[in-house]
């Protein structure tokens, strides 16, 4: 296989892939005297532009992609990215408005976020929302910085944040930014909140409880309501991650249960792409109580003029450099206009149908630690493996092999050796069914030949990697 | 539309498998009274080509398109090669998840490697991450990593740096027991370094220094980082406009210690202010306190090279409360784009790009302030952006250039009240010498009457 | 397996006495849980240390743990071996992998530490839990 060499071993003096046009105005020569400039940029790359275009082709064929296959991985709803959406974020009017522009002149542009809010508010029940956070776990930390200018307003900020051990790692890290301790509520045989547990922590130094609904095992915490009053009897309030509303829309609302903030992740549940790590996009919903706080700018409207309000004697401030991630707010609200209500509904239904088609299939061959029923995605383990070595990462290598993507592996980390999966609910049948075969030919291998999947994978552009090595003895940049 | 690809008879074939009876089933986990039991209130479902019809309208709606901008202000007009969007547009760069499966994401680690990589030699720093949001959040991580680092509490923030960046700094430290202190800017445009001087002390943990600071000058860094290493604090370079790292002196050769910024110049459009793209680097002593993704090279067991993310110890999903950053996802896409116009331009498209937009800013400033009513405001060095002052009200300027189709610049008065006279104007490669000579001409009627 | 002169601790230290000062480090059974030690943070030298206190920390490509002093001390020596070569914990946890000495401060805080046999009972008591 011929290996894609970096751009930087390519490179030779005096190619170049650009060219500008020629200065049009006189050159100043005397600021070459004036300024400190720098001398050629060692090592930096010359090389033509089919060379770029040819080793980035290259690259990216050496990536597995949701536009190849299904990709399961649990908590990342890797659904379809619609092309339409694509398109609409390229319109010329959008990409070149400038965000310092005045608002008469990005009416347009203010319209979809304004009516971005307005959709979201519906499917979430919750009062206002910003776009300012970047991602999801930005959104979780304005979520917990409103929550916290409203409890200092009240008088106390308090000292405690509870967040079940379920929990993604960026709740308890975004907590810790915003000046809380996290105290870890433990989870009951179910896999959801013990709520027993959950009243012995909750007093008058817990600020908020952080809920994962469903969480990460897929399942919903069919007492969030109880979890809810709870908290709310003693002055706290309650924080939704919504990575998960996959599984929710059109069925139940966050802000019937009650959830006071929540965030939303535009490049999960709204289908923007996930670009390989992002732009993301993680707007943050609210009830009246914590509207005031949110950051500013907010964009509003009087009948159909739109205009911004900086003017927020309670916010908590900025966030982000301008509005947030404006074009993945404008792909999300293609999404929801091409589906509509019962196109929204239908995308929860069959995400649940799918997970729990998976889950079925599968459940004799791989371990269920907890066996309540799960919606949109649902977490198996290596247990029944371990017994011939086999171990959750070589499932997932071997996978590989079998031309699927892995599931999430080791979280949440309630669950040994877990393989969390989401399969989301664009795939077809068939697709289903080629993950559920590899999956099963896995664990006939583990019991009749485990050293194939030690030694996995076997064909993919690289073998399995030194994680070790690059950890101990990191090379972090390219040197000659 | 709906993007379901289950035909009837797999779902029946399906609910048979599972053992019930109708997809509503799967759902009696949830308790009935939050049920929402009808249908959402949102508009009905569009065909594709309604939904374009209704952006293309929306679109329509801004009126950028009829006017010539000479706004910058931490976003910038540039050229975009033809290759960044075909190239970045590819399904297999932007339909996959964060690259936690090395050995089918090697594109994109390979490609987020040679980024590291460039961003290390434009700023000669010695390692930088894999993004950050953008060049506010950035500077804000990067005071929160120098107060990691030695644990002091005060940080010194210059006027001179974006309004914007100095809101998120304020709302990001506010809980965290850090005093944020202004420090303000003198007749040059630059920091005013006795009033720096006089604010720095035992317990300061960093000076932020933005250059080519928001004014468009450029700040004598080296001393800068000179007057923070004195009193033990870091020095921390923000560059919003990464342009002029094809020029410019590096920040690794001014003592800087971290350097961070906005990357949207390198291939990102406008786009209304995101997705954009925040960059960081830093000194490698620094590693274990540093943010973000980072992707490093290692080999395969048949000891071929491959790329991992790693140092994952010090990200959320293994530390937790104590990680260095809550940043999960970042600009990976927008990190992709800078790469390949990075590379696309190379050495001598850089430096010549670098060269157009100082040389085109300084002719426009040059020409603006020679005109009768107009001051050049501050005396120091600029790259693509200056201020100047003018005879009426900067508001009165703006509306009359509106009216020939051109927006002037950024009115400073929202964000410094004294500075209701001034404009900032930025003049870049793409900047046409008729426009910039029109400008002159309409500012100087426009002062004349 | 697990030395008979040490004392051990819930966390999965172990300490070794000699004379006045006390050697600590982390047991195979800590080693073989976190996998392959790509990096250890250490305390300074001099730094005051209460029992429980967290005198550094372990990390393996994936996890991150927490090591614990057993007995209060001054920090006298720190294994800087490891900072180049980590591995030395996997390879050897109980005697080049050392990771700090300790002047020990107050000798009766080491009777509330298991002797090998309560730690390995300790340990059986854990599979079980699995």
């Amino acid at each position: 296989m011929i290996r894609e060499r970096l751009i930087f071993e390519i490179s030779d003096k005096g190619k170049n892939g650009f060219r500008f046009p020629k200065l049009d105005v006189p050159e100043n020569k005397s600021l070459n005297d004036r300024i400190p400039m720098r001398d050629s940029i060692k090592d930096f790359p010359q090389v033509s532009e089919v060379e770029v275009v040819r080793h980035f082709t290259r690259l990216s064929q050496t990536n597995y992609c949701v536009d190849k296959g299904i990709y399961p991985l649990g908590s990342c709803t890797m659904k379809y990215n619609p092309k339409i959406n694509e398109r609409i974020a390229q319109i010329e009017n959008f990409i070149t408005s400038h965000p310092f522009a005045d608002p008469e002149m990005s009416q347009g542009n203010l319209e979809v976020l304004k009516t971005l809010e307005d959709v979201l508010r519906e499917v979430t029940g919750m009062d206002a929302f910003t776009f300012q956070p970047a991602a999801g776990a930005q959104g979780e930390l304005v979520g917990m910085m409103l929550i916290r200018a409203c409890m200092e307003e009240r008088g106390d900020p308090r000292k405690f944040v509870l967040i079940p051990d379920s929990a993604h790692g960026t709740n308890p890290s975004s907590a810790h930014i915003c000046g809380y301790k996290v105290k870890e509520i433990k989870s009951n045989d179910s896999g959801t909140i013990d709520l027993d547990d959950l009243s012995n922590n909750m007093d008058k130094d817990v600020a908020a409880i952080m809920i994962t609904n469903p969480n990460t095992l897929g399942v919903f915490e069919n007492q969030i309501k109880e979890a809810s009053e709870v908290v709310h009897s003693k002055g706290g309030l309650v924080y939704m991650d919504g990575a998960n509303m996959n599984a929710l829309m059109g069925i139940c609302r966050p802000g019937d249960m009650g959830v006071d903030a929540i965030h939303l992740n535009l490049h999960k549940t709204f289908s923007t792409p996930h670009g390989g790590g992002g732009p993301g996009a993680g707007p943050v919903g609210v009830k009246k109580i914590l509207e005031p706080y949110l950051p500013v700018p907010r964009v509003k409207n009087k009948d159909d003029q739109y205009f911004i309000d900086e003017d927020c004697p309670k916010s908590i401030g900025r966030v982000h450099s301008f509005y947030g991630n404006f074009l993945v707010a404008v792909k999300a609200l293609a999404y929801i206009l091409s589906l509509g209500p019962e196109g929204l509904r239908e995308v929860s239904e069959t995400a649940v149908l799918n997970s729990n088609y998976i889950r079925k299939s599968l459940e004799k061959e791989y371990h269920l630690k907890y066996k309540t029923p799960t919606l949109h995605e649902c977490v198996f383990s290596d247990k029944y493996q371990k017994q011939y070595g086999v171990s959750n990462i070589d499932i997932a290598k071997r996978l590989i092999d079998l031309g699927v993507h892995p599931p999430t592996m080791s979280f949440p980390l309630i669950v040994h050796g877990a393989l969390m999966t989401e399969p989301t609910e664009t795939e077809s049948k068939a697709d289903l069914d080629s993950f559920i075969e590899a999956m099963k030919q896995i664990a006939e291998e583990a019991r009749e030949d485990p050293g194939i999947l030690k030694s996995a994978p076997h064909n993919s552009y690289v073998r399995r990697l030194d994680e070790t090595a690059a950890a101990r003895n990191p090379k972090l940049r390219w040197e000659p | 539309m709906s993007y379901i690809a289950l035909s009837e008879k797999d779902k029946k074939e399906m609910l048979k498998a599972i053992g019930v009876s109708s997809p509503k089933k799967l759902f009696d986990c949830i308790p009935g009274d939050i049920k929402l039991n009808r249908d959402l209130k949102i508009p009905t479902a569009m065909s594709e080509p309604e939904v374009m019809g209704y952006f293309n309208e929306c679109a329509q709606k801004n009126k950028n398109s009829e006017y010539i901008s000479f706004q910058g202000a931490g976003a910038y007009r540039h050229y975009i090669p033809a290759a960044v969007d075909y190239l970045s547009s590819r399904g297999e760069f932007a339909s996959p998840y964060t690259p936690y499966q090395a050995e089918v994401s090697q594109g994109t680690l390979q490609s987020i490697f040679e980024f590291q990589t460039l961003i290390c030699q434009l700023t000669g720093m010695d390692i930088a991450n894999a993004s950050l949001y953008d060049g506010a959040s950035g500077a804000a991580e990067a005071v929160l990593m120098a107060m990691r680092i030695n644990r002091k509490s005060k940080v010194l923030v210059p006027k001179t740096l974006h309004p914007h960046y100095r809101q998120v700094i304020n709302t990001y430290t506010r809980n965290l027991g850090i005093s944020v202190r202004e420090i303000g800017y003198d007749e040059t445009g630059r920091i005013d370094t006795t009033e720096l001087e006089k604010n720095l002390d035992n317990n300061t943990s960093a000076v932020v220094c933005q250059t080519p600071n928001f004014f468009g000058v450029i700040e004598d860094l080296d001393k800068i980082s000179a007057y923070a290493h004195e009193n033990k604090a870091l020095s921390i370079a923000v560059l919003a406009e990464a342009s002029s790292l094809g020029l410019l002196k590096a920040p690794g050769e001014m003592g800087v210690d971290i350097a961070t910024g906005e990357a949207q110049s390198f291939g990102i459009p406008l786009s209304f202010g995101g997705p954009y793209l925040g960059f960081m680097a830093c000194s490698k002593e620094f590693v274990r306190q540093f943010p973000g993704r980072i992707s490093g090279e290692t080999n395969d067991i048949d000891g071929n090279r491959g790329f991992v993310l790693t140092l994952s110890t010090r990200e959320q999903h293994i530390r937790r409360e104590r990680a260095t950053s809550n940043i999960c996802t970042n600009q990976a896409l927008c990190a992709l784009r800078a790469t390949i116009f990075l590379e696309i331009l190379g050495q001598q498209g850089l430096r010549e790009w670098a060269r157009q937009n100082i040389q085109k800013a300084n002719y426009a400033y040059d020409l603006f302030k020679d005109i009768r009513g107009v001051k050049a405001f501050f005396s120091g060095e600029i790259y693509n952006e200056f201020v100047i002052k003018t005879g009426k009200k900067w508001k009165e300027v703006e509306s009359e250039f509106m009216r020939k189709n051109i927006i002037p610049g950024i009115s400073l008065e929202r964000f410094y009240p004294e500075l209701e006279h001034c404009g900032l104007v930025c003049v870049t490669e793409v900047s046409r010498k008729k426009d910039i000579d029109r400008f002159a001409e309409i500012l100087k009627g426009i002062l004349a009457g | 397996m697990y030395p008979e002169d040490f004392r051990y601790t819930k966390d999965h230290e172990w300490v070794k006495i000699e004379g006045d000062t006390a050697s600590v480090g982390i047991t195979d059974f800590a080693q073989s849980q976190l996998g392959d030690v790509v990096f250890v943070e250490l305390p300074e030298i001099g730094e005051e240390l209460k029992s429980h206190q967290t005198l550094g920390v372990v990390e393996s490509v994936k996890a991150v743990s927490d090591i614990y002093s057993p007995i209060s001390g001054e920090v006298t020596e720190v294994n800087e071996g490891l900072n180049d070569v980590p591995e030395i914990l996997n390879q050897d946890p109980h005697s080049k992998g050392w990771i700090i000495k300790l002047k020990i401060k107050d000798k009766s805080e080491l009777d509330e530490l298991m002797s090998a046999s309560e730690y390995e009972k300790y340990l059986e008591g854990l599979k079980d839990e699995e």
